[in-house]
């Protein structure tokens, strides 16, 4: 029997029910008394100067409250990197000089949305197109368009890693081999828009319900943009149709919503359209990749080197976090005695890119699983042996940046080795491909200055024994309210209808940082695991004291009984223990408060993840097309806490990463988005969806709650690479530059044909 | 010019008068507050508005109100059977197979129409009846699993 009662168990989401009927109120649906709605004018330039901005006009227009443009703004220009000041370079609306396509530059606020959108056709905009640079490449020439003014170079962040001795190394491997990658832009499609209600009222006070992946970031960044006290401004996050990284730096609904609130003291709404989603809310981050790797004949890796350029579009976002996480995540998940990286982050006159699920670290994977077949295949190593010969083991250090508790890679990878077996001998142009990944459960960088802890929790038991947990965390869809339910529930004893979770909504939760770098499950997990404890305790003391219990006694709580843990069958219920407790002490709620902030645990994340995916693909010779037969994937993300999540999740994963590898691209002319709605952008469906198996492994993370660490975003990194990896295997051909369509296989094949001939 | 439209919508009749190019889904979420029909797209393209129309799925952001005139709709707010939730929708719970939520009002009417159509679909047939409907969260397979388990009468008794 487990020793767990509701961890573990396969429930169903606490958001289940309104979800699955339609009651779930998002913030697309949201509607107030007095709502105005508002539409955001772009800018159809890649970089341009505003001469003129005239909005008069537009404010005539019968049925329009308010226009704003950038001279309405305090002249703030925001950024998440709050403690590097040059690094916050966006107005969000622009006041002197626009720097993509789809900058904003004015805002309307109207009766109706139609009214709205006609009145942006009367805003009159006048432009002195600027050269513009839309490849990192050329952005970092001498003679390149300046994006921001003082800039050297465009070159807006570098990063560099490095341990051991590289060139030395270098000279002792046997084999050594350069190669060339490029990684593709990905959307993150969210199936929600970005969009927020903004109601700023005559005391003063704002309040924004939005679709969000942290309410306390918006809530700080909105304040001050807005020049307001953070406590008078109340960000709720309903819940959210999805996020995927998109949605945790302030956007231009929440921002341009809450100005033209404050200009009206009536509630305004934005909606972005679709395609303003795939031009103006940010994307995954293109990279140039340049990789040498270095080893023994036996396959022994003995030095990486790692340079990147990322196009970084027009502005800074969480780019430069994905810079450092890229070159983290290329040593992954190997024990290179030497290793160096060096990413530079170029401006350009293009949609910004930023974080987007696995932040950076999908490309490392890319780069790093598809060069390391290279090498074993021209060593004549097999590739599971490789890995497993060089791969990371528990308590490992990757020197001066990380520590490793748990890790499962070596299970992974006899797993995933059996199940090669298992497919036996494939029939022609088939091919398995693996790749093998980690990933961080939470990042333990602060650049965003946040005094609170990292999470908070509490937890408020009520006479009838219901419980109040209050979180800052955000379900996005990833189902954080229903693993911290379970996490309070286990902890606290009780079950999980007893659970009632308040999350995200800065008017009432603790600060949290929010849905980001799968920080929720070890991190809040945590927070709420303490505060459910803090909760017990108090409880215990009550109970303790009317059982007349021997001091030497443990006390516990499981499944809604108050016992002595050696004699289980010995106890109180647990609704009338607290029943007692709050009449005892004289009315006062029991309330338990937990919090988490990693400390001592490297520069990176307090734990990591790991795992291996086998993706099986049939390729037609002739065409280049291929079709994804089957994606199998052994992982470890600790004591599983909800297994029906963690299923959602990897799933999920594939569909998005397999998409990454397989089929989705944002191609662009001149700094233009061509293909920006859901029909254009071609995405796995149902029908191009592969068979997914998942052979889970057993770990248990020190450090995380009940054991647990991530099992979301790590998920998306391994697929790309396992898929061209599979692609060589079938046929031969070797693609380095994503995603890999059947037109570069056709290509690569041809090619082939031609050298052989 | 507004037009009279005369729908019946989860049984309840309503007269409404709408301009001649609104939507039904715009009618629908809009004028009846049916909100738990979403819109994800502008161009037909993802699925999230589908309702049935007349006992066929449909997206509702491709039709006119007009259009659907002295027609029976039924919404996700209708599937369920007063406080007992569809025989989907149960399974739907139980396979996991929604996250984020925002395409499953579409999602679960457009295997409301299909096992309609076919109670007994084979996985192949379930995987093309949903192609139109795009999901970002799941990648579709619980998805699979849940029309799969109802069409194997895992919830007979409850359907």
């Amino acid at each position: 029997m487990s020793k767990y009662t509701v961890i573990g168990t396969r429930v169903h989401r606490v958001d289940g029910p309104d979800k699955v009927t339609g009651a779930a109120k998002y913030t697309f649906d949201l509607v107030l008394p007095n709502m105005l709605y508002g539409k955001i004018l772009r800018s159809p330039h890649p970089h341009a100067k505003i001469l003129k901005l005239d909005t008069s006009r537009a404010e005539k227009l019968i049925g329009v409250k308010a226009v704003i443009t950038g001279k309405d703004t305090i002249g703030k220009k925001q950024g998440i990197w709050r403690r590097f000041p040059e690094l916050c370079d966006e107005e969000i609306l622009c006041r002197s000089k626009v720097r993509y396509i789809g900058d904003a530059v004015a805002a309307v606020a109207a009766v109706d949305p139609d009214i709205a959108e006609e009145a942006l056709d009367l805003i009159e905009v006048e432009y002195e197109p600027l050269p513009a640079v839309f490849d990192p490449l050329d952005a970092i020439k001498e003679d390149a368009p300046q994006v921001h003014e003082g800039v050297e170079l465009n070159i807006n962040v570098t990063r560099h890693i490095e341990w051991g001795d590289v060139d030395e190394a270098f000279k002792h491997c046997d084999y050594v081999r350069e190669d060339h990658f490029r990684c593709s832009s990905q959307a993150h499609l969210c199936m929600e828009t970005h969009c927020a209600v903004a109601s700023f009222d005559h005391s003063g006070k704002l309040t924004v319900w939005t679709s969000t992946q942290s309410s306390y970031y918006i809530q700080v960044l909105l304040a001050d943009m807005l020049g307001l006290r953070e406590g008078d401004v109340r960000v709720i996050k309903p819940p959210t149709g999805g996020g995927f990284g998109s949605k945790f730096e302030l956007d231009s609904a929440q921002f341009c919503a809450s100005l033209l609130s404050m200009k009206l003291c009536r509630p305004v709404k934005i909606v972005l359209t679709r395609e303003e989603e795939f031009t103006t809310t940010k994307r995954r981050t293109p990279m140039v990749y340049y990789s040498k790797l270095g080893a023994k004949k036996d396959g022994t890796l003995l030095a990486k080197e790692v340079r990147v350029i990322t196009e970084g579009g027009a502005y800074t976002s969480m780019g430069a976090t994905a810079l450092y996480l890229t070159g983290f995540f290329s040593s992954f998940p190997y024990k290179y005695p030497n290793y160096r990286y060096d990413g530079y982050r170029a401006y350009t006159n293009t949609a910004p890119t930023s974080a987007m699920r696995g932040f950076g670290a999908p490309q490392a994977v890319f780069v790093g699983e598809s060069q390391l077949d290279m090498l074993a295949h021209d060593l004549g190593i097999d590739p599971v042996e490789i890995r497993r010969k060089n791969g990371m083991t528990p308590n490992y250090e990757v020197p001066g940046q990380a520590y490793i508790q748990s890790c499962g890679l070596h299970q992974c990878l006899d797993k995933i080795e059996e199940h090669i077996k298992e497919r036996g001998k494939l029939p022609p142009n088939r091919g398995i491909g693996i790749a093998a990944y980690g990933f961080m459960s939470g990042g333990i960088f602060n650049w965003f200055d946040t005094p609170y802890a990292f999470s908070a929790a509490l937890v408020k038991i009520n006479i009838d024994g219901k419980v109040d947990l209050f979180t800052g965390a955000c379900d996005i869809g990833q189902g954080s309210d229903t693993t911290l339910s379970m996490i309070c529930a286990e902890e606290l004893g009780v079950r999980l209808e007893d659970i009632r979770i308040h999350a995200g909504d800065t008017g009432i939760c603790p600060a949290d940082l929010g849905a980001w770098g799968s920080r929720e499950t070890l991190m809040n997990g945590n927070a709420v695991k303490m505060a459910a404890a803090d909760a017990k305790r108090q409880l215990l003391e009550f109970a303790g004291a009317k059982m007349g219990a021997n001091i030497v006694y443990d006390l516990d709580i499981k499944d809604r009984k108050v016992h002595l843990v050696d004699r289980p069958e010995r106890g109180l219920s647990y609704y009338d223990v607290v029943k007692e407790a709050i009449r005892g002490r004289d009315g006062e709620v029991i309330i338990g408060r937990g919090h988490y902030t990693p400390h001592r645990k490297g520069m990176i994340s307090p734990a990591y993840s790991f795992g291996v995916q086998a993706a099986e693909v049939e390729v037609d010779p002739e065409t280049g097309r291929y079709k994804l037969i089957n994606v199998t994937t052994a992982h470890e993300s600790g004591t599983v806490i909800n297994p029906v999540g963690i299923e959602g999740q990897l799933e999920g994963a594939i569909m998005m990463a397999g998409g990454y590898g397989f089929c989705e691209d944002q191609p662009m002319d001149e700094g233009k988005i061509l293909n920006p709605s859901i029909g254009d952008y071609k995405v796995i469906r149902s029908l191009d969806m592969p068979d997914t198996k998942i052979l889970e492994i057993d770990t248990f993370e020190p450090e995380g709650p009940f054991g647990a660490k991530e099992a979301g975003e790590g998920l998306t990194n391994p697929t790309a690479g396992a898929i061209g990896n599979a692609i060589y295997k079938a046929v031969g051909v070797r693609i380095t530059d994503l995603p890999i369509t059947p037109e570069k296989v056709f290509r690569a094949l041809r090619e082939k044909e031609k050298q052989s001939k | 010019m507004k037009q009279e439209l005369k729908l019946t919508v989860n049984g309840q009749p309503y007269e409404l008068y709408v301009n001649p190019k609104t939507l039904l889904v715009e009618v629908l979420r809009d004028e009846l507050g049916l909100t738990g029909t979403k819109r994800g797209c502008e161009s037909a393209s993802c699925g999230a508005c589908t309702v049935n129309l007349n006992g066929m799925a449909v997206k509702s952001c491709t039709i006119l109100a007009l259009q659907a005139n002295g027609g029976e709709v039924l919404t996700i707010e209708g599937l369920a059977h007063g406080t007992e939730l569809d025989a989907i929708q149960k399974a739907f719970l139980d396979y996991g197979a929604f996250q984020c939520g925002f395409c499953t009002s579409g999602m679960l009417m457009a295997a409301k129409g299909l096992l309609d159509e076919n109670p007994t679909p084979t996985t192949e047939e379930i995987k093309e009846y949903i192609d139109g409907n795009v999901c970002r969260c799941t990648g579709y397979n619980s998805i699979i699993r849940a029309l799969n388990a109802v069409a194997k009468g895992e919830y007979k008794e409850k359907r």
